[in-house]
């Protein structure tokens, strides 16, 4: 029965224009741009694929995009596995279609750590995104790499505000360092739990609770809902909050119940953002972090895998001809100059 | 594999690809229509994930178009069907039309039950590798390896 | 504890006392048995060596609770039922295969249906594309599930239908052809699978949510239990659990989980759990691991007997008596070397005679090639006919009993299927039915069948599990199997079928009729079976039915585990 691979024969019927991103030059970044801002699925699924490549590919789609940036409200949704994030995230992105805007879902999740590989189950729940005139959706596995995931996040969701989508939703697992990284650099955070005091409790020691702009208790259509709604709002009462209190929706993801009572928050959190000037701060302090962020990640990078420059002065180091605190300030010195050529940064 | 794509493919295409290659295979995998044996599927997606790939999963009752879909915006470099109840010979063409049609070079893999005979009919309506009952890890891995290699050039 | 000339092996204590506990278990036993009818056949060995009707320890054979079996004469009344499960093509090509099977000495039809129907559509509907007639047979109308019992006496044979999802739009259509041939309703005897539990579980056959579709199941149990008392309305099935991978165990559990939760349904839904629970009937699978597959058989009995009598306050005896059809296991047929899959199968078939089965499929050896040749099902059905004629198995009834080895493997089954009913009870918060709802909805079970499939192919691939001819001993391999090949014409003849039958029906009448299911739908304390047969009667559909229906009910997507 089993049979070796044939391989695909020659197509019998002449094969369709070439309009396959893959026959394009592969530097013609800006022409698969341009693409994408028509609308074009295929061009964007291939600059992504760019983007989370890293490198000087990464590094030309996120120069193509970034003067096009800024026009989309990002709505990151994190919280515990299997508490409804991803149905949740298919329902608000309904609401937000049927309200007039361009949809994109980046939907994150872990790979495995010992083979790097991913199993990506998120647009299963997401019945409108296999629909024509649903969301984008992309998925994106955390691939192992720390600091760079986020990163290539960040740079996903550049891409696709700058191809046009006004409103974008990033699914992430509400565990680790990383997808709080993740959940930070959104415009609003939108924090899910589910009945039950585990779950508080759970997204209180992840310091979710900080991070939230709005809860929802999803699954609302179980026992307990009432109390998790409670108890959050107690938490709320004891916590500190600037002129912005998080919001308690209750929502069953399931049925779309909630979906608009949340979507309205979402809208009124953007609008809090924009009427208290502090959305231009929030923007400034992203583009400051991730600034933050890619340095670290560079410097992560050169001492992991040294190469031209850092090479030699490592070898230095080691042979003992140089001291390393004079080694690092050199080093330092050089980063100020580098314009990045030859290194792989993998974000 | 010749597609549309091999002709352009200069000097610049083959740093492209190598800068691609990097990056684990990406292969969706579904079931067409109402056959819900699945357990191929889980278990294969399994087995690739255990081999470095990532794997969108779609699972049940997809459409040829649900599947093009997902295959263009996650940039997929293959499709995987799995076909248990007889419908490989409509649904398997199908699906590789669809992607010809659309454009797109992306080899589509084909496993579950496929009856010996139909192998070469599969084969000559452009499906790229047919594995059944009993494939092994390292069959599956590396046959969606190959159809991705393929997709790649 | 022997026939009356023939004293019981190594039961020599049992004279000790005649108020002993063991006494009087032993003379119950023996009042039972001679009231017991024998079928005709010499109880001795080949040598001519007699044979007692059982041995060992009691609680014997027709005692609670069953561990050893349902009946004290077990297989010397009646050899089990021997159903082979068939269905390909339209209803005209099934019923010459079914006349046939009846002529090779079958002695129950067992129907097989079509993708489309098990999921509810039409063969016209886009999703039907590709699948009309492939798997098993399509019914679209009343006229197709005529054609299909074309020219059998329906009050003479004992009919299984394996659907779902649409079981009681199936029903429906049978008990219509049945009244049009003259069988009234309650002369109907069979089985409808009918167990939409399992289908979240494993075998991926739901159209509606959970809740609404149990009270299908509901509905469907009360109007058997009201109108048809030869009729079983549910099967409560691990066959498919097991076949979507999970281990015995689980399989063992799950598929009684689901039994308590039909029973907390229906008897939520006003029936008295001994009106109906004689009724329910289980289906399992008999996989390669020999012993395993005993006790798993032997511990259901033992499990559903005290569960039934100490936590559902059954009373009458046939309540708490597990009766069970068995099937080969599938998935353990090769494509490679496919004529050693005979000797699976045999094996298979042997344990779930040894551990009391009822009834029994034996699958074909071209399982993992296509749907069975004629001549690959006759063999299937041969092999079970060997067990029964040849090898005196059937003679004694539980004759592994008091093997030191299978009662600890029954004591297992059981202990491994008590952590499963703690766990569903807290997910219920005391109650089964609740708890299985739960667990489809959080991926439970799906996560749980989902990890041991993938472990059993893990072992496969690293050589610490041989599967001959697959890896290991893999040369011979010819690979020329006669297979059975669909004809490409059966869609287009089921549409035409289909297309004929709309035209000619009252539309008014169709339109009528799936408006008041639809309304009565929406009332859940009605009975949805009699608006049902009034749609089929009009030659409704079975995808407008459906439509009426998913149109107040709505439909399911699963929980992504992988
Ligand atoms: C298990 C099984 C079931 C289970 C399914 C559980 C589940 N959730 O999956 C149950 C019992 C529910 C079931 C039901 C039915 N079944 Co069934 N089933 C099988 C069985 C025995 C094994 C399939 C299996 O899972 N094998 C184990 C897995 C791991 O192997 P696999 O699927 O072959 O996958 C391997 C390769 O094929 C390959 N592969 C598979 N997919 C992919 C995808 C890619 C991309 C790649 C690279 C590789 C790859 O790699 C895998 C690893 O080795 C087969 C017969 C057989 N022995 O193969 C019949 C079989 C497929 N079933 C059949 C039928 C008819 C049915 C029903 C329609 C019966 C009915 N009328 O009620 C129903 C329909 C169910 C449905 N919803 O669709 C027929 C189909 C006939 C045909 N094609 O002509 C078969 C062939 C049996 C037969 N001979 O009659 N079935
Ligand atoms: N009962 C109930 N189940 C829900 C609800 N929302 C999601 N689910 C189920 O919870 C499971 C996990 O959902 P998913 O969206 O994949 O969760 P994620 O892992 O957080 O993305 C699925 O089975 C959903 O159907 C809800 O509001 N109520
Ligand atoms: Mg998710």
């Amino acid at each position: 029965m089993t049979v070796e691979p044939t391989g695909a024969p020659a197509p019998e019927h002449p094969a369709p224009p070439p309009s396959n991103p893959a026959g394009s030059p592969p530097d013609d970044v800006a022409a698969l741009f341009a693409r994408t801002r028509n609308g074009d699925r295929r061009a964007l699924g291939r600059l992504l694929t760019y983007t989370e490549g890293g490198g000087p590919l990464a590094d030309a789609v996120a120069a193509s995009a970034w003067p096009l940036t800024g026009g989309a409200h990002v709505v990151g949704v994190t919280g515990a596995p299997g508490v409804g994030k991803s149905t949740l995230t298919d329902r608000l992105a309904q609401v937000a279609i049927d309200d007039g805007r361009r949809v994109a879902i980046l939907a994150v999740d872990p790979s495995s750590p010992l083979t790097g590989g991913a199993i990506l189950g998120d647009r299963v729940r997401m019945g409108s995104a296999a629909a024509a005139g649903g969301p984008f959706v992309r998925s994106m596995a955390s691939r192992g790499q720390s600091g760079g995931l986020a990163l290539a996040a960040l740079g996903a969701v550049r891409l696709l505000d700058a191809a046009g989508h006004d409103q974008i939703f990033v699914e992430t697992v509400g565990i680790g360092q990383v997808e709080v990284d993740i959940a930070r650099t959104a415009d609003t955070t939108i924090v899910a739990v589910s009945p039950g005091w585990g779950d508080a409790v759970q997204a209180n020691k992840a310091g979710l609770l900080e991070m939230a702009d709005i809860f929802v208790v999803n699954k609302a259509d179980r026992a307990g809902a009432a109390d998790a709604r409670r108890d959050l709002e107690h938490m709320l009462d004891l916590g500190h909050h600037g002129d912005w209190r998080p919001p308690v929706v209750l929502a069953v993801a399931t049925t779309g119940d909630g979906a608009d009572e949340l979507f309205k928050h979402v809208g009124e959190h953007r609008r809090h953002l924009r009427d208290h000037r502090s959305e231009g701060d929030r923007r400034a302090r992203q583009v400051a972090e991730e600034m933050r962020r890619r340095l670290h990640r560079w410097v992560d990078v050169l001492v992991a895998q040294p190469s031209g420059r850092a090479a030699e002065l490592f070898t230095e180091v080691a042979a003992g001809r140089l001291a390393p605190s004079l080694a690092a300030r050199r080093l330092a010195g050089e980063l100020g100059r580098a314009d990045g050529a030859g290194a792989e940064t993998g974000g | 594999m010749t597609g549309p794509a091999a002709g352009t493919a200069g000097p610049q295409a083959e740093r492209h690809h190598d800068r691609h290659r990097r990056q684990p295979v990406r292969v969706v995998l579904a079931k067409l229509g109402l056959d819900g044996h699945d357990r191929g599927l889980k278990v294969v997606a399994r087995m690739l994930r255990d081999a470095g790939l990532e794997v969108i999963y779609l699972g049940l009752r997809q459409t040829t178009e649900s599947i093009l879909l997902a295959v263009e915006q996650e940039d997929a470099d293959v499709i995987g069907l799995s076909i248990h109840n007889g419908g490989h010979l409509t649904l398997a063409p199908r699906m590789v039309d669809a992607v010809r049609a659309a454009g797109l070079v992306v080899p589509v893999v084909v496993g579950g039950i496929v009856p010996d005979v139909d192998l070469e009919r599969l084969a000559e309506a452009g499906v790229f590798a047919v594995l059944g009952p009993g494939a092994s890890a390292a069959e599956v891995a590396e046959t969606v390896r190959a159809a991705a290699a393929a997709r790649r050039i | 504890m022997s026939l009356p000339d023939n004293p019981v092996p190594g039961g020599a204590e049992s004279h000790d006392d005649e108020d002993s506990p063991r006494a009087r278990a032993e003379a119950q036993w023996r009042a039972a048995f001679e009231a017991a009818p024998l079928r005709d056949g010499a109880f001795e060995t080949m040598s001519g060596i007699p044979l007692a009707a059982v041995h060992g320890d009691p609680p014997y054979p027709g005692q609670f609770p069953y561990t050893r079996g349902i009946y004290p004469s077990m297989y010397r009344s009646r050899l089990w039922t021997m159903r082979l499960f068939a269905g390909m093509g339209t209803a005209a090509d099934t019923n010459m295969r079914f006349k046939r099977l009846l002529e090779a000495g079958g002695t129950g039809l067992s129907t097989a249906f079509d993708m489309p129907t098990l999921m509810g559509r039409d063969s016209d509907h886009p999703w039907a594309v590709g699948e009309v007639g492939r798997a098993g047979v399509a019914v679209d109308t009343i006229a197709d599930m005529e054609d299909l019992f074309a020219g059998i006496d329906l009050s003479g044979v004992s009919t299984s239908m394996t659907i779902n999802g649409p079981a009681n739009i199936l029903m429906a259509m049978y008990i219509v052809t049945g009244e049009r041939g003259g069988t009234e309703r309650r002369r109907l005897s069979g089985t409808i699978q009918n167990d939409i539990l399992k289908e979240y579980q494993a075998q991926k056959e739901y159209i509606f949510p959970p809740r609404p579709s149990v009270r299908l199941v509901t509905d469907l149990i009360r109007f058997t239990t009201a109108e048809m008392p030869r009729w079983h309305p549910v099967s409560i099935s691990g066959y498919h659990i097991r076949e979507a991978g999970s281990t015995a165990a689980q399989e063992l559990a799950f598929t009684l989980a689901n039994g308590f939760a039909y029973v907390e349904a229906a008897t939520a839904a006003g029936l008295d759990v001994d009106d109906f629970a004689g009724r329910l009937s289980f289906f399992f699978n008999s996989h390669i691991d020999f012993f395993e597959e005993i006790g798993k058989y032997r511990a259901a009995r033992r499990i559903w007997a005290r569960w039934m009598r100490d936590r559902y306050g059954a009373r009458h005896e046939r309540s708490l008596q597990l009766r069970f059809h068995t099937q080969t296991a599938g998935v353990s047929l090769t494509a490679q070397q496919p004529e050693v899959n005979i000797a699976r199968v045999a094996t298979q078939a042997l344990a779930a005679v040894l551990g009391g089965t009822q009834s029994l499929h034996t699958d074909s050896y071209d399982e993992a090639l296509a749907l069975p040749t004629e001549q690959a099902a006759r063999i299937a059905l041969r092999t079970q006919q060997v067990i029964a004629h040849e090898t005196g198995a059937p003679s004694v009834a539980d004759p592994l009993g008091g093997s030191a080895y299978v009662e600890w493997m029954t004591d297992e089954m059981e202990r491994r299927a008590t952590e499963v009913f703690d766990h569903l009870d807290k997910l219920g918060e005391g109650s089964i039915l609740e708890g299985v709802y739960e667990g489809i909805a959080n991926g439970y079970f799906t996560g749980e069948i989902a990890d041991s499939a993938y472990r059993f192919e893990r072992e496969v691939n690293a050589g610490r599990r041989i599967i001959v001819g697959v890896n290991a001993y893999t040369e011979g391999d010819d690979g020329d199997t006669p297979i059975l090949y669909i004809d490409d014409d059966v869609e287009a003849q089921q549409l035409r079928r289909l297309a004929e039958v709309r035209r000619q029906r009252d539309a008014a009448a169709v339109t009528a009729a799936l408006d008041t299911l639809a309304a009565e739908a929406a009332d859940p304390t009605v009975n949805l079976m009699p608006p049902i047969i009034d749609c089929v009667r009009v030659e409704a559909t079975e995808g407008e039915i459906v439509g009426a229906l998913e149109g107040v009910f709505g439909t399911y997507t699963e929980p992504a585990v992988v």
